[in-house]
C-alpha cells in the first residue's frame, strides 16, 4: 500500500498517476481466524483496526455481505458532535469526537473532517431550558458546549426564517467542535489500514449459517465457504435480530426502522454549519457538502421495516421543515434520497456487550447515530473482544440493562423504538 | 406509500394511519417474574418477512387494527379489526 504524503503525490504526479498501488487486498478467506467480525460497515472496519492496532490482534478477518461503504456507512448525513448527557454516553461519545479529530493523520487518509459547528435551535423556552441542562452537563464533563442568543445566531446564519411567529427562534444550543466528515472516506481509509495492519477484508461474503459446538460457535457457513473464528464479533446494524436469530438467541431490545437521507444539486456556499431544527413533530437536520450540495434529512419512517427505500409522505414532512426553517431553499432540486436500515432500540442507546455465547460478542442498536460512534464504537469493541470485559463506559450498554432498571434513554421516551430519535 | 383496507373506511393512504408495534406481544400475569415482564416490554423479535403489526387509524375511523405485512416488501395480506369481537361483527356483515 502506497502512503499518501507529499512525496508521493508528486512523484505520481509526475509519472502519470501509474504508481498507486490498490488500497486494500482482496485475499481468499482462510479456514480460522482469532477473531472474525461480521459487517464490513464502519463499526466491523473499525473495531479490526482497533483489534490490530491497541491489541495486536492481526489475523483477524472482516466478512462484508456486500462491498465496502454500501450499506449505512453511504447511508447517513455524516454528522459528528458528542451532545450527550446520560452517564457512559457522554464520555463514550466525547472520546469518538475526540478519534475523529486525529482520524486522518490516524488512517493516513484525509475524511475530510470539518468542525464547522452543531447548531441546535430553540424555539421555547422551556426547549432553552432543557436543552440548557443537556450543554451544562456536557461542559461539567469537559466538552465544549455553548448557546448563543438570537444576535449572535443572526449574526452566524443570517438566512434562517426568523419571522416564523408560531415556532419563533430563540437562539440555539451550540457545539462548535462537531461538524461532519466524508462518510466513504472513512469506510476506504479504515479499510486501508485495517488491511495494511494484516487484517482481511472479505467482501460479498454473506453469511448465512452457524455451526455451534460446546455452547460456542464453531463455525460460520458464508457464501465463501466455511470460515472459523475463535472469536466472533457481530456488527452488522440493521440486521442484528437477523443474524442474532440465525444463532438460535432468541428475541433482542431491537426494532429495524428505516431514516431516509436527501441530497439536492450543487449550489454556492450557502450554509457554514450543521443545522437541527425540532419543534412540533418535525425533526430536520442540514449541511452542505464539499461539493456544495445540500444534505438533510427527518425522521424514521415510522413503521418497521427492512427495506432500504423511503416513503412518501416523510419526503413531504422534511421538505416541509425545510421550507419552515430555510425558505431560501423552495426552488432547489433534490438530486435523490434514499433509506437506510437503523437498529432502533427500545431505550435509544447502543450495546457493546458480550452475549450469552462465550466466544460471540455484540456491536448493535446504534439508531440514528452509528455514523459519529464509529471510532469510539470499533474502540470500545475492540477493547471488549480483547480484554472479556467492557470498559467502564459502556459497562451498562449491555443486554441485562433493561431488567436491571438502568435504561439509558437520552430522550425519557420509553420502550418504544421509533420513539428515539 | 402503503395502502391499508380499514375494514371501516375502506382502502387509505398509510399516512392517516398511526403505527402501533408487533400485535404478537402477550403480557403475561401481574405476578409473573422480572424476566418474563423485561420480555414481553423490551424484547422482539422484529421480523424480516410478514408480520403482524397493529396500526390506529388515527386519522380516520380511530380503530386500531392488526395488520399482516411485510417488513420487506411492504405487501399487505389481511387488516382485521383489533378486538377478536368486533373481528366477528366485521366477519358477520360481509
Amino acid at each position: 500500500m502506497t502512503k499518501f504524503n507529499a512525496w508521493n503525490v508528486i512523484k505520481n504526479g509526475l509519472n502519470g498517476q501509474s504508481y498507486w498501488t490498490r488500497q486494500w487486498r482482496d485475499p481468499e478467506p482462510k479456514s480460522i481466524y482469532d477473531v472474525v467480525i461480521i459487517g464490513g460497515g464502519l463499526h466491523g472496519l473499525a473495531t479490526a483496526y482497533y483489534l490490530a492496532k491497541n491489541h495486536n490482534i492481526k489475523n483477524v478477518a472482516v466478512l462484508e455481505k456486500g462491498w465496502i461503504g454500501g450499506g449505512n456507512a453511504g447511508r447517513n448525513t455524516t454528522i459528528v458532535r458528542s451532545n450527550y448527557m446520560m452517564p457512559g454516553n457522554h464520555e463514550f461519545y466525547e472520546h469518538s469526537l475526540k478519534l475523529w479529530e486525529n482520524l486522518s493523520h490516524e488512517l493516513n487518509y484525509n475524511v475530510m473532517f470539518s468542525q464547522r459547528a452543531h447548531v441546535s435551535l430553540f424555539h421555547s423556552p422551556g426547549a432553552k431550558d432543557s436543552v440548557s441542562r443537556i450543554y451544562n452537563i456536557m461542559r461539567l464533563h469537559g466538552t465544549d458546549a455553548e448557546l448563543w442568543d438570537l444576535k449572535t445566531l443572526m449574526k452566524k446564519i443570517p438566512h434562517l426564517n426568523y419571522h416564523n411567529s408560531r415556532f419563533p427562534i430563540l437562539g440555539a444550543a451550540v457545539q462548535k467542535r462537531a461538524g461532519n466528515a466524508r462518510h466513504d472516506a472513512v469506510a476506504w481509509g479504515y479499510a486501508r489500514a485495517a488491511d495494511t495492519l494484516g487484517v482481511d477484508i472479505l467482501q460479498n461474503c454473506e453469511v448465512t449459517g452457524f455451526t455451534r459446538k460446546n455452547g460456542n460457535i464453531e463455525s460460520i457457513q458464508t457464501s465463501r465457504g466455511i470460515i472459523k473464528g475463535k472469536k466472533i464479533g457481530f456488527a452488522v446494524a440493521g440486521n442484528t435480530s437477523v443474524l442474532w436469530q440465525m444463532a438460535e438467541l432468541g428475541n433482542l431490545p431491537i426494532e429495524s426502522h428505516k431514516l431516509q437521507a436527501f441530497v439536492s444539486e450543487a449550489v454556492k456556499p450557502l450554509l457554514d454549519q450543521v443545522v437541527v431544527y425540532g419543534v412540533g413533530g418535525a425533526h430536520f437536520y442540514i449541511s452542505q457538502s464539499d461539493k456544495g450540495s445540500m444534505v438533510f434529512g427527518g425522521d424514521l419512517d415510522w413503521y418497521k421495516s427492512y427495506a432500504q427505500r423511503g416513503n412518501l409522505p416523510m419526503v413531504q414532512d422534511v421538505a416541509e421543515a425545510a421550507m419552515a426553517i430555510f425558505p431560501s431553499l423552495g426552488r432547489i432540486r433534490l438530486l435523490r434520497h434514499w433509506a437506510g436500515v437503523m437498529d432502533m432500540t427500545m431505550d435509544g442507546s447502543f450495546f457493546i456487550c458480550k452475549t450469552p455465547i462465550s466466544n460471540l460478542y455484540l456491536n448493535a442498536g446504534w439508531n440514528y447515530g452509528g455514523f459519529k460512534a464509529s471510532p469510539a464504537s470499533g474502540w470500545y469493541f475492540a477493547d471488549l473482544i480483547s480484554n472479556e470485559s467492557p470498559h467502564n463506559y459502556v459497562q451498562n450498554h449491555n443486554l441485562e440493562r433493561f431488567e436491571k432498571g438502568i435504561n439509558i434513554d437520552e430522550r425519557g421516551a420509553g420502550p418504544d423504538p421509533k420513539l428515539h430519535g | 406509500m402503503i395502502r391499508i383496507n380499514c375494514p371501516y373506511c375502506g382502502e387509505r393512504d398509510h399516512s392517516e394511519f398511526s403505527y402501533g408495534g408487533d400485535a404478537t406481544i402477550n403480557y403475561p400475569s401481574l405476578d409473573a417474574s422480572e424476566k418474563e415482564w423485561t420480555q414481553a416490554i423490551f424484547f422482539r423479535k422484529n421480523i424480516k418477512g410478514f408480520q403482524f403489526e397493529t396500526w390506529h387509524h388515527s386519522n380516520g375511523c380511530r380503530m386500531w387494527l392488526v395488520v399482516e405485512r411485510s417488513t420487506v416488501t411492504h405487501e399487505i395480506k389481511s387488516v382485521k379489526p383489533c378486538h377478536p369481537d368486533l373481528q366477528k361483527v366485521v366477519e358477520n356483515n360481509k
